[in-house]
C-alpha cells in the first residue's frame, strides 16, 4: 500500500512541478505589475513551440544518392543526414539528440524578448484600466499569439522525442533501499521536476540575493515609495515581465516531450493555472509553488481507480472543487497576505 | 403605451424589431440571408443580451456562461427525447433548469466579485464541461452528443397519438420548424427578450444593478443588501443563455458538451465586448458581427482570393493572397483575436461607442455640444 501511495505521490510531481512554475510566473506578474495575465499560457505555449522550432532546425537534412548501396527496391540508396551532423559530426548528432534540452538556450532570449516587447508595447497601457480590461486585452493576446501558431504549424500535437539516454525510467524503490522494480518512475518525469525545482529556486535566490531582486520586492511592496526614492520601478518590473515570459518558456519547452504540443496547451494549463494561484493566494510567490505542487498530487491522487471508484468522476473536477472550496472559505488563499485582492 | 415606456424606448424597441424582422431582406445582398446563419443570429443576440444584463448591467465578469447555454441545450433535447417534440415546452424547461442551475452557482460565486468570480464561473464551468464529457456520459452521451433516435419514449407524444415518419425534429404545434419559420420563431424569442431586457434597464431593479456596478461597497453602506439583486442579474442571465442553449437545440436538435468549454464562454465575452457592454443593443450587433464574419470568413479559401486580388500585378497578387489567407478561412480566429485587441486597446465602448464618436463628431462639426463617451467601470 505504501508503495502505491508513493507513486501516486511521484506521478504528481511532474504535473505539479508545470502547474507551479506556470502559477510562478502569473504571480509575478501579478505581484510586480498588479496585471492579470490571460496571455500567460500563450507563453507557456510559446515556449514549447520554440521547442518545436529549433528541432526544425536541427533536423533539416540533406539528402545525397548513394550509388554504392541499394535500398531494398533496387534504386540507389538515399542517404538522410541532419545539416548540423554533416556539419558538426558526432556533436551534430548530440545536438539533434539533445534538441530539448539544447532549445532552452534558444528559448530564454527569445522568451525574454516576447515578454518585454508585450509589456512594453501593450501591456503598459493598461495599469490604470479596470482588471476586467486587463482580462480581456491579454485574452485577445492569448487568442492572436494562438492562432498564429496553428496557422504556422498547423492544427495537429508535434510530438517531440526526448534524448534517447533518457528515455528509460528510474527505478526509484531501489535507490531508497525498497524492493526493486516496484516503484519506477520514467526519466523524463523526474528531470523536469528537478528542472522545476532549480528554476524556482534560481527566481527564489534571484529576488532574495540580488540587489535587483532586493529593489523589486520593495517596488511590490510598496512601488510609489521605492519610484519617490528615484529608482526606475518601472523598468524593473518590465524585467521581472520578461523574467515570468521566461519562466513559463522553459516550463513550455520541457513540458514537450511529455505532451505532445499543439496550439491550445497553453489554455489548457492556463485554467488550471488560474485555480492554482487562487489557491495559493494572489501574489504569494511561495504560495503560488505550494499550490501548484499540491493540486498536482492531489490530481494524481483522485486518478486512482480506488478513489474513482468511490467518487466517479473525482479526477476530472478535483482542483475546480479545492478552488470552489478554497475560495469561499478562504479568499485570500493558502499563504495570501491579508487585504490583497480580499473582497 | 407611452405612459408605459418612453417615446426614446419605444421607438428603439420598435426600430429593433423592425430590423430583425426584416433580416431575411435586408441581409441577403450580403450573402447572409439564409436561415441557418439567421438562427444563428437570432440564438447568440439572446445569449449576448443576457450577458449583458449581468456583465454589462451589474458589472461582473462571467467566464462560464456558456454552462448555462450547455445545460439549456440538454435539458431541450432531454424534452424532446421524453416529453414530446414540440418546442415551447422545452424551452420552458430548459429556461426553468438552467435558472436553477445559475442560481445554485451564482449562491456561491458571488460571494466574491472582481477578478475572484470570474474564476469562480471559469471553475464551474470546467467542472460541468469535464464531468459532462466524463461520469455524466448517462445524460449527455460524452462526446457523441446527445441526439433524438425514433426509439426515443416521447410520452406525450404517444398519449397524444402523433407519429413521426424518419428522423424526428422539432416542431411548433405539429408545424415543423426549419428553415424560416425556424428563423421567426427565434426571432421571436430575441424581440421578447429584447424587450424584457430593455425593461429591466430602465426598471428600479435595473438602477439597482447599475449602483452595484458603479458602486458596490456605497450600496452597502446605505443599507441595501446588495446580493439578492445581484444574484437575480446572474440568474436571469442565466436563463436567457438556457433559452438560446435550447433555441440551438430547436433548430439542431443535437447537444455536444463542447457548447460548454470555456471557449465558448469566451466567444459570449468576445461579442459583448466588440458591439459594446453597458449598451442594449450593442452586445446583439456584436453576435452578429461575430457570427457573421464566423460564416464569411471561414468560407473564403485561396481561390476566392485570387480573383479579388486579380487586378493586382501577377507577383504581387500572389504575395497578397498568400498573406490574406492566412487571416481567412481556418485562420478567421486570428482576425477575431487582432480586432478584438484593437477594439479592447482604442474604443473599450466596442462598436457602440464608435458609433456614438461618429455621431459626436458631426455633432461638433454642426456646432451642437459633443456628449461626453462614458467608459465602463466594473465591479471590483
Amino acid at each position: 500500500m505504501f508503495e502505491v501511495i508513493f507513486l501516486q505521490f511521484l506521478n504528481g510531481l511532474d504535473k505539479g512541478a508545470a502547474y507551479a512554475l506556470i502559477a510562478l510566473g502569473l504571480t509575478l506578474v501579478f505581484g510586480t505589475l498588479g496585471v492579470v495575465n490571460f496571455a500567460h499560457g500563450a507563453l507557456f505555449m510559446l515556449g514549447a513551440f520554440t521547442a518545436v522550432t529549433v528541432r526544425l532546425f536541427l533536423t533539416m537534412e540533406t539528402v545525397t544518392i548513394d550509388p554504392t548501396q541499394l535500398s531494398p527496391w533496387g534504386q540507389p540508396l538515399e542517404v538522410r543526414e541532419p545539416l548540423v551532423q554533416a556539419w558538426l559530426g558526432d556533436f551534430g548528432g548530440v545536438l539533434v539528440n539533445y534538441s530539448v534540452p539544447v532549445s532552452i538556450l534558444i528559448a530564454i532570449p527569445i522568451m525574454l524578448l516576447i515578454g518585454i516587447a508585450l509589456e512594453r508595447g501593450i501591456i503598459k497601457h493598461f495599469y490604470k484600466r479596470p482588471h476586467a480590461d486587463q482580462i480581456l486585452v491579454t485574452f485577445g493576446l492569448a487568442i492572436v499569439a494562438q492562432e498564429v501558431i496553428k496557422s504556422i504549424y498547423g492544427p495537429n500535437p508535434i510530438p517531440q522525442p526526448m534524448p534517447t539516454d533518457l528515455r528509460g525510467a528510474a527505478d526509484i524503490g531501489a535507490w531508497l533501499g525498497m524492493q526493486a522494480n516496484i516503484i519506477t518512475y520514467p526519466i523524463w518525469r523526474l528531470i523536469y521536476f528537478l528542472f522545476a525545482g532549480i528554476v524556482i529556486g534560481a527566481v527564489f535566490a534571484f529576488l532574495q540575493f540580488t540587489t535587483f531582486g532586493m529593489v523589486v520586492r520593495a517596488g511590490m511592496a510598496d512601488r510609489e515609495t521605492v519610484s519617490i526614492l528615484g529608482i526606475n520601478i518601472d523598468r524593473r518590473f518590465t524585467i521581472m515581465f520578461g523574467l515570468a515570459a521566461v519562466v513559463a518558456g522553459l516550463a513550455g519547452v520541457m513540458y514537450t516531450p511529455l505532451l505532445p504540443p499543439n496550439y491550445h496547451i497553453g489554455m489548457d494549463f492556463l485554467v488550471l493555472s488560474f485555480v492554482v494561484v487562487v489557491v495559493g493566494g494572489m501574489g504569494s510567490l511561495p504560495g503560488a509553488v505550494l499550490a501548484g505542487f499540491l493540486l498536482g498530487i492531489l490530481q494524481s491522487f483522485a486518478s486512482m481507480n480506488q478513489v474513482k471508484a468511490i467518487i466517479p468522476g473525482i479526477d476530472q473536477i478535483i482542483i475546480y472543487l479545492v478552488a470552489v472550496v478554497i475560495l469561499l472559505v478562504r479568499p485570500r488563499g493558502l499563504m495570501g497576505r491579508r487585504g490583497v485582492m480580499e473582497s | 403605451m407611452t405612459n408605459y415606456m418612453s417615446r426614446k424606448d419605444l421607438t428603439l424597441f420598435l426600430g429593433f424589431s423592425a430590423v430583425v424582422l426584416l433580416m431575411p431582406l435586408w441581409l441577403a445582398p450580403f450573402g447572409a440571408g439564409y436561415p441557418d446563419l439567421l438562427q444563428r443570429f437570432m440564438i447568440y443576440g439572446i445569449m449576448a443580451v443576457g450577458f449583458n444584463i449581468l456583465f454589462g448591467l451589474t458589472g461582473y465578469l462571467s467566464f462560464g456562461h456558456a454552462a448555462f447555454f450547455g445545460v439549456g441545450s440538454y435539458t431541450a433535447v432531454w424534452s424532446f427525447k421524453l416529453l414530446t417534440l414540440d418546442a415551447i415546452p422545452a424551452l420552458i424547461f430548459a429556461a426553468i433548469v438552467s435558472g436553477l442551475f445559475a442560481l445554485v452557482i451564482g449562491f456561491l460565486c458571488l460571494r466574491r466579485s472582481g477578478i475572484y468570480f470570474s474564476i469562480l464561473t471559469l471553475a464551474f464551468a470546467q467542472m460541468s464541461y469535464n464531468l459532462a464529457y466524463s461520469v455524466l456520459t448517462p445524460i449527455t452521451n460524452g462526446e457523441t452528443g446527445l441526439q433524438l433516435t425514433l426509439s426515443d419514449p416521447r410520452v406525450l407524444d404517444q398519449v397524444t397519438g402523433q407519429t413521426f415518419v424518419g428522423q424526428p425534429v422539432p416542431t411548433l404545434l405539429g408545424q415543423q420548424l426549419g428553415g424560416f419559420t425556424g428563423f421567426y420563431f427565434c426571432a421571436f424569442f430575441l424581440i421578447a427578450a429584447f424587450f424584457f431586457a430593455q425593461r429591466i434597464a430602465g426598471s428600479p431593479f435595473g438602477m439597482m444593478l447599475r449602483s452595484i456596478k458603479s458602486n458596490q461597497t456605497r450600496m452597502q453602506f446605505t443599507g441595501f443588501n446588495t446580493r439578492p439583486y445581484a444574484l437575480s442579474a446572474f440568474v436571469i442571465s442565466g436563463m436567457y443563455a438556457g433559452l438560446a442553449g435550447a433555441l440551438l437545440a430547436v433548430t439542431d436538435p443535437l447537444a455536444g458538451a463542447e457548447r460548454m468549454q470555456w471557449t465558448a464562454s469566451g466567444e459570449i465575452v468576445l461579442m459583448t465586448i466588440l458591439g459594446g457592454v453597458g449598451t442594449l443593443v450593442g452586445p446583439v450587433i456584436g453576435a452578429w458581427v461575430i457570427k457573421y464574419f464566423e460564416n464569411i470568413l471561414s468560407a473564403l479559401n485561396d481561390n476566392i482570393l485570387a480573383r479579388f486580388w486579380s487586378f493586382l500585378p501577377d507577383g504581387v497578387a500572389d504575395v497578397v493572397v498568400k498573406v490574406t489567407s492566412k487571416f481567412v478561412g481556418d485562420g478567421w480566429h486570428l482576425t477575431l483575436g487582432l480586432v478584438f485587441v484593437i477594439i479592447v486597446i482604442f474604443l473599450p465602448g466596442g462598436i457602440m461607442e464608435g458609433v456614438r464618436r461618429i455621431g459626436a463628431a458631426f455633432n461638433r462639426r454642426r456646432g451642437g455640444t459633443p456628449d461626453r463617451a462614458t467608459q465602463t467601470q466594473p465591479a471590483e
